[in-house]
């Protein structure tokens, strides 16, 4: 079934710079897997298109069951130079929350925030 | 040597709650007590404050109410406090700390202050490239405001063990502040990574306050956590080898779990094996967590590489000013009238001759804050915000954002919304670049004020 990310991991970003860093937590162990399939580094920089404009890097933390994605060119130039209202780009970890993620029928017992969950 | 060090959190920013700090001091039966108030442009930002305004004594501004607020728990319980709120004058904060100590009757207190970390004079010859662009430091010269070195946690420890039992800092690395108790108290090698780097590991966890507590972390229906509104601020439980439990204190609201220590792990770190600090390159990518009680995270296996023979260098530039202003819509056609007043802008900006490196106007509601990749299907909005903001070269540029934005009032479309009173519209850019330094001309000074 495909739902969003935010049934199936949890985020935080991070600003140094003009870089941000948006972590991609795994709920259950069993999910990791998935993310570090369908969650590439290219795939991360088209979601993030016309807001990412630099590099994305995604390091792997397999004994937090983490995503690390660390992209440049994030932050309009930089925390104090960004015109966006949000210059420390602490709100861009949620964007991402909404990419879709095929999750196997079999694991939809696991799945978090159920009472948000909807078919796409 | 101690076999348990309880170590707790006072404040992850400058403008951060100050009644957590308070239930640390008088609750979390801590032996040592560390505030953070420093972000990347906070030496810049006071140095152009203290030349417009001679009365501003250079420290945190909330030093007073932080200090008030913790000193009798710690007294009592012979709590000892390292802060970076010296900002740039740590002597001065030391002063007014020892008078706060006076005030409060202590006796045999020493304060530490620990300076060194400015290096402006010295910038230019110090450091050769901009790390963000690989361009030459020196082109910095004539916008450059202030610079400063990140130091670690020596210096602290320096202090600690000339007896201080207050350590109030400059720029030092935020996780070193909280790193420094530990390297004292199990007497660490300055060079003995492995250790070091755990100790900077739990550091990390604890620089950012709540962070790591509940804070910045609840989602409704996803990431649930009681009382999110009587967070407490972090505890370490350290132990000599740099292994540490996380905890609050009890009775309060938020949690500490697998989940709120994962997330701060990784917050604002690039490559997780290599997190570079003063002190050590931390390596989070062998720790282990494991849920041992109630609020309890056990925290194992952080490691560390040798430390760079480099120290991280920031240099704040002025680079011009930003102005910004808001203003509103509601009810049908709000986004259709919202958009008018964009048009209006933008041949306002025109006819007045703005001169502008970049002009921003968003829908906030719509796509002020995710910017481009906002979703574009969505039903439309009930209320808009138009928001407006420019980055130029001088502040009378900036000042024409907020001076058309007062033309639609009257001169605008129907019922556009005007926030009152006026606020600044206006702020200055400090623009902070990163740089290199070798370590050995980073010479930290110590000055004691016993009480």
């Amino acid at each position: 079934m495909k739902v969003l990310l935010q049934h199936v991991a949890h985020t935080r970003s991070g600003d140094k710079g003009d870089t941000s860093n948006v972590s991609v937590i795994a709920f259950e162990p069993e999910f990791y897997p998935l993310l570090k399939e369908q969650l590439t580094a290219e795939r991360f920089k088209e979601f993030y298109a016309g807001v990412v404009k630099g590099k994305v890097r995604r390091y792997e933390v397999d004994g937090l069951h983490a995503l690390n994605f660390v992209a440049e060119g994030a932050l309009g130039g930089g925390v104090s130079r960004s015109l966006c209202l949000d210059n420390y780009g602490k709100s861009l970890s949620a964007a991402v929350l909404g990419f879709v993620i095929d999750v196997p029928d079999e694991l939809s017992q696991k799945l978090r925030g159920k009472a948000y969950l909807y078919s796409k | 040597m101690k076999q348990k060090i309880r170590i707790g959190s006072g404040a992850a920013w400058w403008g951060d709650r100050v009644e957590p700090a308070v239930l640390n001091a008088d609750k979390g039966d801590l032996d040592y007590l560390c505030f953070e108030t420093m972000a990347e442009a906070t030496v810049s930002a006071a140095q152009v404050r203290a030349r417009r305004d001679p009365g501003f004594p250079g420290y945190d501004t909330y030093l007073d109410d932080r200090m008030k607020g913790v000193l009798p728990g710690c007294l009592k319980r012979g709590t000892k406090i390292i802060s970076n709120q010296g900002w740039i004058n740590p002597n001065a904060a030391a002063e007014r700390i020892a008078y706060w100590l006076r005030q409060y009757g202590a006796k045999g207190w020493t304060v530490a202050a620990v300076s060194g970390s400015l290096i402006t004079e010295r910038a230019l010859e110090l450091t050769d490239t901009i790390l963000e662009n690989g361009k030459a430091t020196s082109t910095l010269r004539d916008s450059m405001v202030s610079a400063e070195a990140y130091m670690g946690a020596e210096p602290i420890v320096e202090a600690l063990k000339n007896g201080a039992t207050i350590v109030v800092t400059g720029r030092v690395a935020d996780p070193s502040i909280f790193m420094a108790p530990m390297m004292y108290e199990f007497g660490w090698d300055p060079l003995d990574h492995v250790r070091v780097g755990a100790g900077n590991g739990i550091g990390h966890l604890l620089e950012c306050g709540a962070q790591v507590t509940g804070g910045y972390f609840s989602d409704p229906g996803f990431k649930d956590v009681p009382e999110p509104w009587n967070l407490a601020f972090p505890i370490a439980e350290v132990e000599p080898d740099g292994s540490a439990v996380i905890t609050k204190v009890a009775g309060t609201g938020g949690a500490v779990n697998l989940q709120t220590v994962k997330e701060q792990m990784l917050y604002e770190v690039h490559d997780p094996a290599n997190y570079l600090t003063p002190d050590v390159v931390v390596d989070f990518t062998t720790s282990r967590l494991e849920q041992v009680g109630p609020d309890r995270v056990r925290v194992t296996g952080i490691s560390g590489k040798p430390r760079t023979p480099t120290l991280k260098a920031s240099i704040g530039c002025g680079e011009g000013y930003i102005g910004e202003d808001m203003f509103f819509y509601a009810g049908p056609g709000a986004l259709r009238r919202a958009q008018l007043a964009k048009k209006i802008l933008e041949e306002r900006f025109r006819m007045v001759g703005l001169k502008a490196e970049e002009v921003r106007i968003d829908f906030l509601g719509v796509n002020a804050i995710h910017g481009a990749m906002s979703p574009t299907d969505r039903p439309e909005p009930y209320e808009v915000a138009v928001r407006v903001a420019a980055r130029t070269k001088t502040r009378e540029e900036a000042l024409k954002v907020g001076r058309e934005v007062d033309g639609m009032a009257v001169s605008g479309i129907a019922a556009t919304g005007k926030r009152v009173p006026f606020q600044e519209r206006v702020r200055e850019v400090i623009g902070v670049w990163s740089s290199l330094i070798p370590r050995e001309h980073v010479v930290p000074e110590i000055k004691y004020f016993e009480v």
